[in-house]
């Protein structure tokens, strides 16, 4: 079958997008790698969105989304896009389980977390290194953990990982924070954090478990080593200084800034009947409220598109 | 798939003969939710070869951070009580655990 619309990726833009363009009574696929959500299903607390509920945390949201989205008839299903052929009037997307074809594609593959980029973080993640505090905050129950990064990301999961670790230090290269000043606020007020100015990791170390790091001041040049407790034997170190766009399917193929996809006020890339939506483009602001009207533009100007280029 | 705990994990991985696929996983980390319809699946096609379990980690912490698991998801193979091989993080999909059930199958 040839769907209306195949949207790739199933976080908030992908969600958003699928609602209207079933709502449109498009045919719709909803085609998701893992897990529905996103990056904002491992977020604890989302009290940003218009109209979100109190104590309303990623996965309880994207649960709606998809309820919503599903209720209106979109379709839903988990495989991992390893090729796109995008230039014909039908385009063709090669899944590791099927393919698929589509009058139009919105791309809604988001972003994934940066990495620090420094030796022996690779060989330590899910060994006390990770980029995601709701996944494993519960191992640092009562043990010393670092948070990387200054933005809304790193200091709002810094202020969740007080509820099991002992300490967190925001290690941050900066000698402020970045984040949005109600965060900042909040975290301040929050004894169990400390914080590391104008600082960056330049290397992990550990046999089997993260056991130390080494840390430059980057106003002096200046390294430390720091170890963990000995009675602890080891530490965390969680990792939330930005993302990388999802978009290495699409290299080539579409226009791109930095690895961004370039689309107009209407979601639309360069080439025709393919939109993107959410955090993988060009934008000021990316957040679940931007990813979420990126969706509902892209699916409305898919409908257009089609009525203007197919024949009922 | 059988669950473990603080009390049947030496039994069920750490002293059993034989090939041990042990899920790590928490209520909390939804890649690993994610991926545990998948996991079951292989269950179905390979359980007669490799013994599946789950370890829900805040049911037993200590055990997790013992077999050096600190992160989450982690799909681990055993071997005679022996950690051989697993996927971590980012890298463990559904096709990464596929392959890697495959390769001890």
């Amino acid at each position: 079958m040839i769907y209306d619309v195949v949207i790739i990726g199933a976080g908030p833009a992908g969600l958003s997008a699928g609602l209207y363009a079933a709502r449109a009574r498009m045919s719709t696929l909803i085609i998701e790698k893992e897990a529905a959500g996103g990056q904002i299903a491992t977020t604890d607390e989302v009290a940003n969105y218009p109209g979100s509920v109190e104590d309303a945390t990623g996965p309880s949201l994207v649960a709606r989304m998809v309820e919503q989205a599903e209720g209106f008839g979109a379709k839903r299903i988990s495989d991992t896009i390893e090729s796109v052929d995008v230039a014909g009037k039908i385009k063709i997307l090669k899944g590791e389980k099927e393919e698929y074809q589509a009058r139009t594609v919105i791309v809604a593959t988001g972003a994934v977390p940066k990495h620090i980029g420094c030796p022996g973080e690779k060989e330590l993640t899910g060994r006390g290194v990770s980029y995601c505090a709701t996944c494993d905050g519960a191992f640092f129950e009562d043990l010393e953990v670092f948070v990387v990064g200054g933005g809304d990301s790193a200091v709002e999961e810094a202020m969740y990982l007080t509820k099991f670790a002992r300490k967190v230090t925001i290690v941050h290269r900066r000698d402020q924070l970045r984040a949005a000043k109600s965060i900042q606020e909040k975290a301040l007020k929050n004894e169990k954090i400390e914080y590391l100015w104008d600082s960056v990791i330049t290397e992990l170390k550990g046999d089997g478990l993260l056991e130390s790091m080494v840390v430059k001041n980057v106003k002096t040049g200046e390294e430390s080593e720091i170890f963990a407790d000995e009675d602890d034997g080891t530490f965390g170190v969680f990792v939330f200084v930005g993302y990388d766009p999802a978009n290495k399917l699409f290299e080539g193929l579409v226009q791109m800034e930095n690895g961004y996809i370039v689309t107009d006020d209407n979601m639309a890339t360069n080439i025709p009947g393919v939109f993107a939506a959410g955090d993988n483009r060009v934008k000021s602001l990316r957040q679940v409220v931007t990813a979420t009207a990126d969706g509902a533009i892209a699916a409305t100007q898919a409908e257009k598109y089609i009525e203007n280029n197919f024949e009922e | 798939m059988i669950e473990l705990n603080k009390e049947n994990f030496e039994e069920e991985v750490l002293t059993a003969e034989g090939t041990v696929l042990v899920d790590f996983w928490s209520p909390s980390c939804e890649p690993c939710k994610a991926l545990m319809p998948h996991v079951h699946e292989l269950e179905e096609e390979f359980g007669d070869k490799i013994k599946f379990t789950s370890l829900d980690i805040t049911k037993a912490r200590r055990v997790a951070i013992g077999q050096k698991v600190l992160g989450l998801p982690v799909i681990a193979i055993y071997q005679n009580g022996e950690r051989v091989d697993g996927v971590v993080g980012d890298e463990a999909t559904t096709k990464s655990v596929k392959e890697l059930v495959e390769k001890y199958s």
